[in-house]
C-alpha cells in the first residue's frame, strides 16, 4: 500500500496551496470590500480621480501578467529537466516581479508627495492597505522565488521536485489574479 | 478473532520522554492532548473569571470587584471562553481522532500539526500577559469600535487582545488547511465521503468556515491596529469612517465562528448516541447534508448581531429570513437524534449522558436563538440578559456538553485506562443542574430588562433574587469540574486497563489498542461500509448501510507487517512560532522586537522547509526497523 | 520532501505555445480595458464591460496558468467555493454601505 496514495489522486502540498488559495480570496475580499463601501465616502481630498496614474498602473499590471507566463515556463523547464531555461525563467519571474514592486514603491511614494497619506482620509487608509498588503505578497514570491533560483543554481532543483516549483506557481499565479481583480475595481472603475 | 484480543499490553510508552520529545514531537495524538490539557487548564481560569462575575453580581450595589475591574473580567471570561477553552478543546479531539477514524497514520502536515499548537500556546499567553502587565482588555470579547480607538482606549490591554487574537487566528488558518487536506485526501481505501464518520464530516465543514471566515476578522484587526498604531481612520466618524465596519467584519467572522464552535460537538453526538443505543445513526446523509447547509447558511446571517444598529428594513429582512431558515437544518438533527436513540438498546454510561444533555440544553439555547431571529423580539432582547441566556445554552449546554461527552467517550482509547461511571455520573449531574440553575434564570433577568455588563445594580429594581440562584448555580458547576478532574486524575492514577474496543463501537479508532501504538495502523485498514468495525463484528444485521456480502473491517494486527516509517520529531515549529509570537509582543515593546521577530520566524521556516519529513529510521517500526526514538 | 511528483493523473497538459498565446491574450485584454477607460463614448457601460474583461483574464490565468482545465474537479470546486463566499460577501457589503443598489448614486 503506497504511502502516499491520495484519495483525490492530488498530491496534498498541492490541494492544500488550493485550500490556503480559498481562504486568501475571503481575506483580500474582505479587503476589497471595505475598499468598495468606503468609495467616495472621504471628507478631504485627494481622490482616484485626481491622484491614480492609470498608463503607470497599466504598465505595470502588464508586467505582472507576463511574470505569470514566465512562471509557467519555468514549470515547464523544471518538468523537462532543462536546467538552463530552469534558471533564464525563474529569473525572469524574480526580475518581472521585482519591477512590479518597484513601481508599486515609486507609486507610493508619489502618492505621498502629493499629499495622499494613510492618515489623509479613507482613500489613503483603504488604498494604501489594500495594495500593500498586496505588494507584501508579492514580496513573499519574490524571495520563494529566489530560493528556487538558489536552489536551481546549486543543482537540487531537478524534475523529482517540480511539485516545489509547480506549489510556488500557484500562490505566485493567485496574486497576479488578485491584481486582476484590484487594477479593475480601484483604478479602473471610479 | 475477538475485538478484545488487540493488545492490552499497554502502548502507553507513545507518552513518554521528556520535554525535548513534547516540544518537537509532530504526532498528532501527542499534539491533540497538548491542544486538550491546554485548553483544560485555560477552562479553569475562565471559570474563576465567571465566578467573580457571578460574585459580583450576587447582591445589589456588589462591592467584590469595581467597575474597571468588571469590564476586564467579562471580557478576559468570553475571549478565553471562546478562543482557548471550546476551540482547542474541539482541536485536541480533532487532532487525536481524525486519523484514527479515516485510517490515516497522521494528518497532511504533521510539522504544520505542531507549528499550529505552539502559535495557538504562545498566542493565548501573551493574551494572559496582559494581566501581568496590569493592562487586560476591557472592551468585551467582540470589542466593539470605536471604544476600542486610541481614543477612548489609550491603554495597552486592546493590543494585547488584538495582537494575541491575530496570533491565534493564524494557528486556525494553518490548522484549517491543514486537516481540510487530511480529511479530504487521506482516507482509508474504500471511504468515501457518504462513508465517513459523522465526527470527522462535522470537522471538516468546521474546517472550511475556519478558512473562510477567520480572514475577516484577521482584516478587521489589521484596520483597527492601523488606527491604533498608525493613525488611520477606518472606524473613526470624523473621518467618514463607521464603527459598523467593524460590527460587519467582526460578525462576518463571528457568525460562521458559532457554528465553528458547536459542528464538532453535533459530530461528537452523532457518533456517541448510535454506540450507546447500539443502532445506526438515523438518517446518516441527512445529517451530514444538514451540516453542509448550516455551515453554508451561517455565512448570509450576521448582520443579526446588528439589529440595533439601524440597517433598514430591507436587510433586517433578510437577515431574519437566513436566521429562520438555519433551524430547518438543525432541526433535523435534533429529530435525528432523537430517532437514533428511539427503539434502541440504551446503556445507561456517562458519554452518553452528556450526548443527551447536550441536545436538551441545545434545543433550549435553540429556541431562545429563533426568537432572535425576529427583529422586533431581537431590539426588546439584544444586549440584555436574555441573550447571555441564550448563549450559554448553547455554548455551555451544547459545545461543552458535547465536547465532555467526546471527552468521556474517547478517554478510554486516549489514555488506555477507563474513567469512572460513578464520579463521571456525578459529574454529568452537578453540571447539569449548576448550568440551568446559572442560565435559566436569566431569561427572566433579560426580559425585566437587566442590561449586559453592567458591574451592578441598583436594590429596587428587583433582580437580586435571580442573580443569587445564578450564582448559586455557578459554584455548583465549579463542584462540577472538580469532580470531574478528581476523576481524572484517579484514572490517569489506577484506572482499570482498557481494551481496543470497550464500548463495542463501530468505527475505526476502535479497531487497534488503547491508546494505539504510535504508528495508529498497523495495516491500512480497507473500508466497504459507514460502519466498518460493527459490520464485521456484529455482521450486516439491523445496518441499512451495508452491503450483505461484505465482511467489514477487522480489528489491527499486533505489529506491522511491512516497516513503517513516521514522520520524524522537529524543532522548527516551535522555532517558527515563537518567532510569530516575537513579532506580537513585539508591536507592544519596540520595532527592534518585532525585527528579531522576524528573524527568528524566517530562520525558522526555512530550517522547516528544508528539512526532510522522514529522516531514515527515525522512528520506524515492524520488521526491519531501527526500532523507535 | 517526502512527496513523489510523479504522475498525478491530470487530463493532459497545456503546451508552451498556448502558454505564450494566453499570455498575448492577457496583453490585448489589458490594453482593451485600457483603452475602454479612455473612450468617453463607453462610460454607461464601462463598468460590465470591465467585468467582463477582468473576469475572462482571471479565468485565462486559472484554467491555463494554474492548470485547473487539467487537473480534478475538486481543485476547480475548492477554488470556487472560495470565490463565491468572496464575491457574496463583498456584494453584500457593497448594499449595506449604499454603495450599489437604490440607495447608491453612481
Amino acid at each position: 500500500m503506497d504511502p502516499h496514495a491520495t484519495t483525490f489522486g492530488v498530491p496534498s502540498r498541492k490541494m492544500a496551496m488550493w485550500v490556503f488559495i480559498a481562504s486568501e480570496c475571503m481575506f483580500f475580499g474582505s479587503l476589497i470590500a471595505t475598499y468598495l463601501s468606503y468609495e467616495g465616502k472621504s471628507i478631504v481630498g485627494p481622490t482616484p480621480a485626481e491622484i491614480l496614474n492609470i498608463p503607470l498602473t497599466s504598465v505595470s499590471t502588464f508586467v505582472l501578467l507576463m511574470s505569470s507566463l514566465a512562471m509557467v515556463l519555468a514549470l515547464d523547464a523544471v518538468q523537462s529537466g532543462d536546467r538552463r531555461m530552469t534558471r533564464i525563467w525563474l529569473g525572469g519571474v524574480i526580475l518581472l516581479g521585482g519591477l512590479f514592486i518597484g513601481g508599486q514603491v515609486f507609486e507610493f511614494s508619489h502618492f505621498y508627495h502629493e499629499g495622499l497619506t494613510l492618515q489623509q482620509n479613507l482613500f489613503g487608509a483603504t488604498f494604501f492597505v489594500l495594495t500593500g498588503f498586496h505588494g507584501a505578497h508579492v514580496t513573499v514570491g519574490v524571495v520563494w522565488m529566489i530560493t528556487l533560483l538558489v536552489m536551481s543554481l546549486r543543482g537540487t532543483l531537478g524534475p523529482e521536485r517540480s511539485l516545489d516549483v509547480e506549489v510556488a506557481g500557484l500562490y505566485w499565479h493567485f496574486v497576479d489574479v488578485v491584481w486582476i481583480v484590484i487594477f479593475t475595481v480601484v483604478y479602473l472603475i471610479q | 478473532m475477538s475485538s478484545h484480543a488487540t493488545a492490552e499490553a499497554g502502548h502507553e510508552s507513545i507518552y513518554a520522554g521528556g520535554l525535548r520529545s513534547w516540544l518537537t514531537t509532530v504526532d498528532h495524538k501527542r499534539i491533540g492532548i497538548l491542544y486538550g490539557v491546554t485548553a483544560l487548564l485555560y477552562f479553569v481560569v475562565g471559570g474563576v473569571e465567571a465566578l467573580i462575575i457571578r460574585l459580583q453580581l450576587a447582591s445589589a450595589d456588589g462591592m467584590v470587584v469595581g467597575a474597571d475591574t468588571f469590564n476586564q473580567l467579562f471580557t478576559m471570561h468570553g475571549t478565553t471562553m471562546i478562543f482557548l477553552v471550546l476551540m482547542p478543546l474541539s482541536a485536541a479531539l480533532f487532532n487525536y481522532m481524525i486519523p484514527l477514524m479515516i485510517g490515516a497514520r497522521d494528518v497532511a502536515f504533521p510539522r504544520l500539526n505542531a507549528f499550529s499548537f505552539w502559535t495557538f500556546l504562545f498566542g493565548s499567553l501573551l493574551l494572559n500577559l496582559s494581566f501581568f502587565a496590569g493592562h487586560p482588555p476591557d472592551a468585551g470579547w467582540f470589542g466593539y469600535a470605536n471604544l476600542t480607538s486610541k481614543q477612548y482606549s489609550p491603554g495597552m490591554g486592546i493590543d494585547f487582545w488584538l495582537l494575541s487574537l491575530q496570533i491565534m487566528g493564524i494557528a486556525s488558518i494553518a490548522s484549517a488547511v491543514n486537516f481540510t487536506v487530511t480529511i479530504l485526501n487521506m482516507r482509508a481505501p474504500g471511504m468515501s465521503l457518504m462513508r465517513t464518520p459523522l465526527f470527522v464530516w462535522m470537522a471538516l465543514i468546521t474546517q472550511v468556515l475556519m478558512l473562510l471566515a477567520f480572514p475577516a476578522i484577521t482584516v478587521a484587526f489589521i484596520f483597527l491596529l492601523f488606527d491604533r498604531f498608525f493613525g488611520t481612520h477606518f472606524y473613526i466618524p470624523t473621518a467618514g469612517g463607521t464603527p459598523i465596519l467593524w460590527q460587519h467584519l467582526f460578525w462576518i467572522f463571528g457568525h460562521p465562528e458559532v457554528y465553528i464552535l458547536i459542528l464538532p460537538s453535533f459530530g461528537v453526538v452523532s457518533e456517541v448516541l448510535p454506540t450507546f443505543s447500539r443502532k445506526p445513526l438515523f438518517g446518516a446523509p441527512f445529517m451530514i447534508f444538514s451540516g453542509i447547509l448550516i455551515g453554508f447558511l451561517g455565512f448570509g446571517v450576521w448582520s443579526h448581531h446588528m439589529f440595533a444598529t439601524g440597517l433598514g428594513a430591507v436587510a433586517d429582512t433578510a437577515f431574519s429570513l437566513g436566521s429562520m431558515l438555519i433551524a430547518i437544518p438543525t432541526g433535523v438533527k435534533v429529530f435525528n437524534w432523537i430517532a437514533t436513540l428511539w427503539g434502541g438498546r440504551i446503556r445507561f454510561k456517562t458519554p452518553l449522558y452528556f450526548a443527551v444533555g447536550m441536545v436538551a440544553l441545545f434545543i433550549i439555547g435553540g429556541l431562545s436563538g429563533i426568537m432572535h431571529a425576529s427583529p422586533p423580539v431581537d431590539i426588546q432582547q439584544t444586549d440584555s440578559y436574555f441573550v447571555v441566556a441564550h448563549l450559554h445554552y448553547v455554548f455551555f449546554g451544547g459545545t461543552i456538553f458535547g465536547l465532555f461527552a467526546g471527552i468521556y467517550y474517547w478517554w478510554p482509547k486516549i489514555t488506555g485506562r477507563m474513567i469512572g461511571e460513578g464520579l463521571g455520573k456525578l459529574h454529568f449531574w452537578l453540571m447539569f443542574i449548576g448550568m440551568n440553575l446559572t442560565f435559566f434564570p436569566m431569561h427572566f433577568l433579560g426580559m425585566d430588562g437587566m442590561p449586559r455588563r453592567i458591574y451592578t445594580y441598583a436594590a429596587d429594581l428587583g433582580w437580586e433574587r435571580w442573580n443569587e440562584v445564578a450564582t448559586v448555580g455557578a459554584f455548583v458547576i465549579a463542584v462540577s469540574v472538580l469532580v470531574f478532574f478528581v476523576n481524572a486524575i484517579r484514572s490517569a492514577a489506577s484506572g482499570a486497563r482498557a481494551v481496543g474496543d470497550p464500548w463495542d463501537a463501530a468505527t475505526l479508532e476502535w479497531t487497534m489498542s488503547s491508546p494505539p501504538p504510535e504508528y495508529n495502523f498497523a495495516v491500512v485498514p480497507a473500508v466497504n461500509s459507514a460502519r466498518p468495525f460493527w459490520l464485521h463484528k456484529h455482521g450486516p444485521t439491523r445496518d441499512i448501510s451495508t452491503h450483505t456480502k461484505e465482511e467489514g473491517t477487522p480489528a489491527q494486527p499486533e505489529t506491522p507487517p511491512v516497516r513503517v516509517d513516521l514522520p520524524s520529531p522537529s524543532g522548527w515549529p516551535v522555532l517558527a512560532a515563537l518567532g510569530l509570537a516575537l513579532m506580537g509582543g513585539g508591536a507592544l515593546v519596540g520595532l527592534w522586537l518585532v525585527l528579531i521577530g522576524v528573524a527568528v520566524l524566517v530562520f525558522g521556516v526555512y530550517r522547516w522547509a528544508f528539512q526532510p519529513l522522514e529522516r531514515l529510521g527515525h522512528p520506524s517500526f515492524g520488521p526491519a526497523s531501527t526500532g523507535g526514538r | 520532501m517526502a512527496e513523489h511528483a510523479v504522475s498525478e493523473s491530470s487530463k493532459g497538459h497545456a503546451s508552451k505555445s498556448t502558454y505564450w498565446l494566453i499570455a498575448v491574450i492577457l496583453g490585448i485584454l489589458t490594453m482593451l480595458e485600457v483603452a475602454v477607460f479612455y473612450v468617453p463614448l463607453l462610460h454607461s457601460v464601462i463598468v460590465p464591460f470591465l467585468l467582463v474583461l477582468s473576469a475572462a483574464k482571471f479565468i485565462l490565468v486559472a484554467m491555463f496558468f494554474m492548470h485547473l482545465k487539467f487537473d480534478r474537479p475538486i481543485l476547480t470546486t475548492v477554488f470556487a467555493g472560495g470565490i463565491v463566499v468572496a464575491t457574496v460577501i463583498i456584494l453584500a457589503m457593497m448594499l449595506l454601505f449604499g454603495a450599489i443598489g437604490s440607495g447608491a448614486h453612481m
